[in-house]
């Protein structure tokens, strides 16, 4: 069941920024990703269905119903920012409680409710602190158990682990994912972090210029782009020019290297680079500098200058824009 | 560790002496230069005699705290004055709440002008505004009126409530209005539970100012108010001239208590920051 539809919506600032013409389709139970770097529109289009954005034209809807006419405390959304979500001046319980106290929730129920949710998000024995003797990481889980006690039909996330630091972000991200499919919430999360969107998502929205570039799973949208705008946006990518007007992509865990000469593209070794489980080794060609990953017993083979062939095991072409 | 070691040669000895010995000369001349005024009011205040060229007083007593309090306009000024400032800084507050969060949020035309303008009240010379002032309100019925002096304070008490409030608010993050809309708050329950608490230390800070500023009054009270309103500090304006400097000295001491305990009360809100953030014009 199709639990979240934008249709044909449209929103445009004053300086003429803004999404046009956005379709997009969330399935209860989802998490999809919209993905693009700042000022793509992503923000944008998660602010109109939490209601702090008005259209300008088309529909938003939640459960088939339209949601565009009501006003963010009367939508059946939660959503998290990157920060500055707890209030600072009430305790943990009392940011908690807010919310519940507003739906006429029976203090015991509450008191329950909030119980559940601290315990979820490993939280318990926090309630009595301020957000300000928290670290960033303790109040985005706080943030997040306040969204969910909501029970919102649909959870909105604006880059809500951005701001944390990437062994925590890691973390947080894993948690999400297990708490959404545990719980089957349906999840809209705007990110310019592609590497966080491939991890959550059942699928990702790539965003340009305000308007969807491409849709689909991580693994479609990672090897097989439409555009070489995505390519060159999701993970590594060689761009080669070729002569008639097009561009070959290809990504570095796909270029195979082999000694000496007669591959596809030859060229000698340019620089070696350790980045932990994997070597980084770039190759001076005559269409540009290559990058490949190779392994590290694979890398003992080559040294500097070193003449070496180069085939590639899945390729991509692109006109030239 | 010797004993010997401890003990520095005497020249170094000498010369942290002599840089102690300057820094507490300069901070003895600072203190004298701050505090030493209040001090001599504060001797003077319970002196039952005094004679210029000495010094201190001839004799101590609490002759002069009698005299004050038995003018039989003493009492009704001490009432009036915090009558006026609680008034102002209540009404002021009403009406520049709303505005200064206006200010803070909404992008409006004009919006820097009205900043402008209400900072423009307070560059002239006060005088001259009362005189006009003045003649607006004898055609009007307003001179020796409650309403009148009231007015007059609220001249000050509103400048006070427009600009450190509307920096208290800009400094709100609108992600914590957002996130109580969110959770189902409309838009006054928004404001009343997160972004007034949130503001709050900056408004306590302004309501300070504005009772204080109230409570040192004078000269438009002066003009308007006199003789029907009389209030500690056009009373004191009285005693100055009619009486010797230690029944001024006594009132002056009245005029401060309830400042000071004010500062002791909202000492935790007052800082650089807070008062930094408020005059950001933004």
């Amino acid at each position: 069941m199709s639990m979240l539809e934008i249709v044909n919506m449209t929103k445009l600032y004053k300086t003429g920024d803004g999404v046009r013409n956005i379709n997009l389709t969330i399935q209860e139970g989802e998490l999809v990703t919209l993905l693009g770097p700042s000022g793509c529109g992503k923000t944008t289009i998660l602010r109109t269905i939490g209601g702090f954005l008005d259209v300008d034209g088309g529909d938003v809807r939640i459960a088939g119903q339209s949601i565009i006419h009501l006003p963010p405390e009367k939508r059946p959304t939660a959503m998290v920012f990157q920060a500055y979500n707890l209030w600072p001046h009430m305790k943990v319980y009392d940011n908690l409680e807010f919310g519940l106290k507003l739906r006429k929730v029976p203090r015991q129920e509450r008191a329950r409710r909030i119980a559940e949710m601290m315990a979820l998000v490993k939280m318990s024995g926090m309630e009595q602190k301020y957000p300000g003797q928290m670290s960033g990481g303790q109040q985005q889980r706080v943030a997040i158990a306040r969204s969910l006690l909501l029970k919102p039909q649909v959870l909105l996330l604006d880059e809500p682990f951005s701001a944390l630091d990437a062994k925590i972000r890691q973390q947080m991200r894993e948690e999400l994912r297990k708490i959404q499919t545990d719980l089957n919430i349906t999840v809209a999360f705007v990110t310019h972090d592609q590497e966080e969107a491939m991890a959550l998502s059942d699928r990702v929205v790539v965003m340009n210029k305000g308007a969807i570039e491409q849709e689909g799973s991580p693994q479609d949208i990672y090897h097989r782009p439409k555009s070489r705008y995505v390519a060159d946006f999701i993970g590594e990518m060689n761009f080669l020019q070729l002569a008639d007007n097009k561009v070959l992509a290809v990504r570095p865990e796909h270029v195979q290297v082999s000694q000496g000469k007669g591959g596809e593209l030859d060229g000698y070794v340019r620089t070696i680079m350790m980045l932990g489980h994997y070597i980084e080794m770039t190759v001076d060609t005559d269409y540009g500098i290559v990058k490949t990953f190779i392994s590290d017993e694979q890398a003992r083979q080559y040294g500097r200058g070193d003449a070496v062939a180069l085939r590639f095991n899945r390729r991509q072409e692109y006109a030239l824009d | 560790m010797s004993q010997a070691t401890l003990v520095r040669p005497p020249q170094v000895r000498r010369a942290i002496g002599k840089r102690r010995a300057a820094g507490l000369a300069i901070l003895f001349a600072f203190m004298l230069f701050f505090y030493g005024p209040l001090m001599y009011m504060f001797i003077l205040a319970f002196a039952n005699s005094y004679n210029f060229p000495a010094i201190l007083p001839n004799e101590y007593g609490f002759m002069w705290w009698a005299y004050v309090f038995n003018q039989p306009n003493t009492l009704v000024s001490i009432t009036n004055s915090f009558l006026f400032a609680v008034c102002s800084t209540a009404l002021s507050f009403i009406i520049c709440i709303p505005a200064a969060y206006a200010l803070a949020r909404f992008q409006f035309k004009g919006r820097k002008l009205v900043m402008f303008l209400f900072l423009l009240g307070n560059a002239f010379p006060k005088i001259g505004m009362y005189t006009s002032m003045g003649i607006i309100f004898y055609r009007i019925g307003l001179m020796g009126t409650f309403l009148g002096v009231l007015l007059i304070h609220m001249l000050g008490t509103m400048m006070q409530m427009i600009w450190l409030p509307a920096g208290a608010f800009r400094s709100v993050p609108r992600h914590l209005e957002e996130a109580a809309r969110d959770a189902g708050a409309g838009p006054l329950r928004t404001f009343f539970k997160v972004t007034l608490p949130v503001a709050w230390p900056g408004i306590a800070v302004a309501l300070l100012y504005a009772f204080i500023g109230s409570l040192g009054e004078s000269v438009g009270t002066l003009f308007v108010g006199l003789p029907q309103w009389r209030t500690m500090m056009t009373e004191m304006y009285g005693v100055i001239l009619d009486f010797p400097a230690t029944a001024g000295a006594v009132f002056a001491l009245l005029l401060i208590i309830p400042n000071f305990v004010l500062l002791i009360i909202m000492r935790k809100y007052i800082g650089a920051e807070t008062m930094a953030k408020g005059f950001k014009m933004g």
